[in-house]
């Protein structure tokens, strides 16, 4: 054991219960955007997959890499698009602008 | 101050943007800027780490490569979740869940492939092996997730003799491997337990029936934040830990309040394939029991002559995207001196949330939407419950049927009002596979066909009457 595990497992049980309470309260209408919102902070992978291909010495792991940043990509950037998107549409008292844009488009 | 630390003060920035965020994310006033915080955050740390010195004092390698990346990766997910349906919302949650977690495996395998030649310490290798577990389970489990919802196969619960058996030892056989691979440092098992963990994600998600499965992307979600955090472990990186820590507790969570919300526990929800089994008392359903259908010229009058009129949505609102007709609809009888509300059960639609997106979308204000509690008062003194596309919800049997696969579900009580209307597509039963008692109510009159045809036609009927 060193020091820097016991630092890192610190981190760990610290935001495990910070993540705990934050999101004590939530009204049931915000479950999705909060999963969706979530889902795109732990899109944060990019960071590790860009060490990870920036540290690369050999084709396994630039292959492997490569496809880590691109689907790390896919996952933040999809992820806060989609969340922005959904929370767009709680704004109770904008001008109706969006209107026809969804229809025509059943089944 | 040098460079690494520099570096380690702006994902300290991150982290408390990532905080901020999901903080605001749970109100409804602050969600929008807890997003925008957020992304903020996550594009001050992806800059940042462009200037990262790998552990052998080289600046980032390949950065060109890293760029290609992130540029296919971009131009592929933008226009997916632009463009896509504001139905398939729920599916497009689940893939960017799945390749976060694949992503966050490869992290862990490449890292292990790296530094394997070093022979690692054994809470190293440990970090590997559980990012590979967790990231890789959260990958396939949220492929078949997305399947059941975008219906390229069946959203009813998938199961087989022994099912639970087999699932069970595909688990331990995770484990044991995880124990070989620690004692031998074996890099050909590695690629076994990729396998194990395929197959494993898999086969945990096959018997969750659809209506269940935002909660299961919830779990998830919550499984790939600890992948990413096992990653950060791994990486000794400080932010991944950070992030990674905060979505797998909060997303634990959120998904057993998703859970609390359909009067369910989570192992109930996993493990019981809710809705595999159409309910004991549908047999007896075979007794010759009819149901009054009416034409939207009769519905209509009866709707334009009510004091209180109570829409409740479900899915198939959303699948008719019927939205904006039903708007017009409350609208017309509004200018008739109808009073209007909505009642949205917690559960309705695919996720908790879906009929609140959809109705905000048509611009329908926030004050007519009443939560559950609220529309159940608001019930005993309607005239009409408008049911439109909904069925489990509004399901007595949840109640006074103890056999039944829903019974203990809050619902709404559509059968309170004085009349209740269902516009339904045909007789099937809902999602959950449970007969509806309430079609054969003699105060109940139905009107197939899709919502949006039949709202239209309700629209007409009450403007004319």
């Amino acid at each position: 054991m060193t020091n820097a595990i016991l630092q890192y497992a610190t981190v760990f049980m610290l935001s495990a219960f910070v993540g705990i309470e934050i999101i004590s309260k939530v009204p049931s209408i915000l479950h999705t955007p909060l999963m969706s919102g979530s889902n795109a902070i732990h899109g944060v992978i990019l960071v590790g997959a860009m060490i990870i291909l920036g540290s690369a010495t050999t084709t396994v792991e630039e292959v492997l890499g490569f496809l880590a940043v691109i689907l790390a990509t896919l996952n933040v950037v999809g992820g806060f698009v989609v969340t922005d998107r959904m929370l767009e549409l709680f704004k109770s008292k904008s001008p109706a602008s969006r209107k026809a844009k969804s229809e025509g488009d059943a089944q | 101050m040098s460079r690494g630390t520099l570096l380690d003060l702006i994902y300290l920035i991150a982290a408390t943007t990532f905080i901020i965020a999901l903080k605001g994310l749970g109100s409804p006033k602050r969600a929008r800027m807890g997003n925008v915080v957020a992304a903020a955050g996550m594009t001050l740390a992806i800059v940042a780490t462009f200037f990262h010195q790998t552990s052998d004092g080289h600046s980032l390698r390949h950065i060109p490569l890293i760029l290609l990346g992130m540029f296919i990766g971009a131009i592929v997910a933008v226009p997916a979740a632009r463009f896509m349906q504001i139905t398939a919302m729920p599916q497009l949650v689940a893939i960017f869940n799945g390749v976060g977690g694949g992503a966050a495996a490869l992290v862990s395998i490449t890292e292990f492939v790296h530094i394997h030649a070093e022979k690692p310490a054994t809470y190293v290798t440990l970090e590997v092996l559980l990012g590979v577990l967790i990231g890789t389970v959260s990958f396939s489990g949220s492929a078949i997730a997305y399947a059941k919802l975008q219906e390229l196969m069946t959203g009813r619960p998938i199961t087989y003799p022994g099912q639970q058996i087999i699932n069970a030892l595909f688990a331990l056989t995770a484990v044991a491997l995880i124990v070989i691979i620690l004692i031998t440092a074996s890099t050909p098992l590695l690629w076994v337990l990729l396998a194990v963990s395929f197959v494993l994600g898999i086969i945990f998600v096959l018997p969750i029936g659809g209506a269940d499965v935002p909660v299961l992307i919830s779990l998830l979600n919550s499984f790939t934040g600890l992948a990413v955090a096992a990653s950060g472990f791994t990486l000794g990186n400080n932010l991944l830990i950070v992030a990674g820590t905060l979505v797998g507790a909060s997303g634990i969570l959120l998904t057993r309040m998703m859970s609390a919300a359909m009067g369910r526990s989570l192992a109930n929800v996993l493990f019981s394939a809710f809705g595999s089994v159409v309910a004991s008392s549908s047999a007896e359903r075979e007794d010759g029991r009819t149901v009054r259908s009416g034409t939207p010229e009769d519905i209509g009058v009866l709707l334009a002559y009510s004091g209180k009129v109570v829409i409740i949505p479900g899915y198939g609102l959303a699948v008719a995207q019927a939205q904006h007709v039903i708007r017009e609809l409350a609208d017309e009888l509004e200018a008739k001196g109808v009073e209007v509300l909505y009642a949205i059960h917690p559960v309705a639609g695919r996720m908790p949330g879906h009929m609140n997106v959809l109705l905000a979308e048509a611009n329908i204000p926030y004050e007519k939407l009443k939560e559950m509690d609220e529309a159940n008062s608001e019930l005993t003194t309607a005239d009409v419950a408008l049911v439109v596309g909904a069925n489990d919800t509004v399901n007595p049997a949840a109640k006074t049927d103890p056999g039944s696969p829903i019974y203990g579900m809050p619902i709404i009580n559509a059968g309170d009002a004085e009349n209740v209307v269902f516009l339904k597509r045909s007789m099937r039963p809902g999602f959950a596979g449970v007969e509806n008692d309430l079609l054969f109510d003699p105060k109940t009159v139905l009107l197939f066909g899709d919502a949006k045809d039949t709202l239209t036609k309700l629209l007409a009927a009450v403007k004319a009457s």
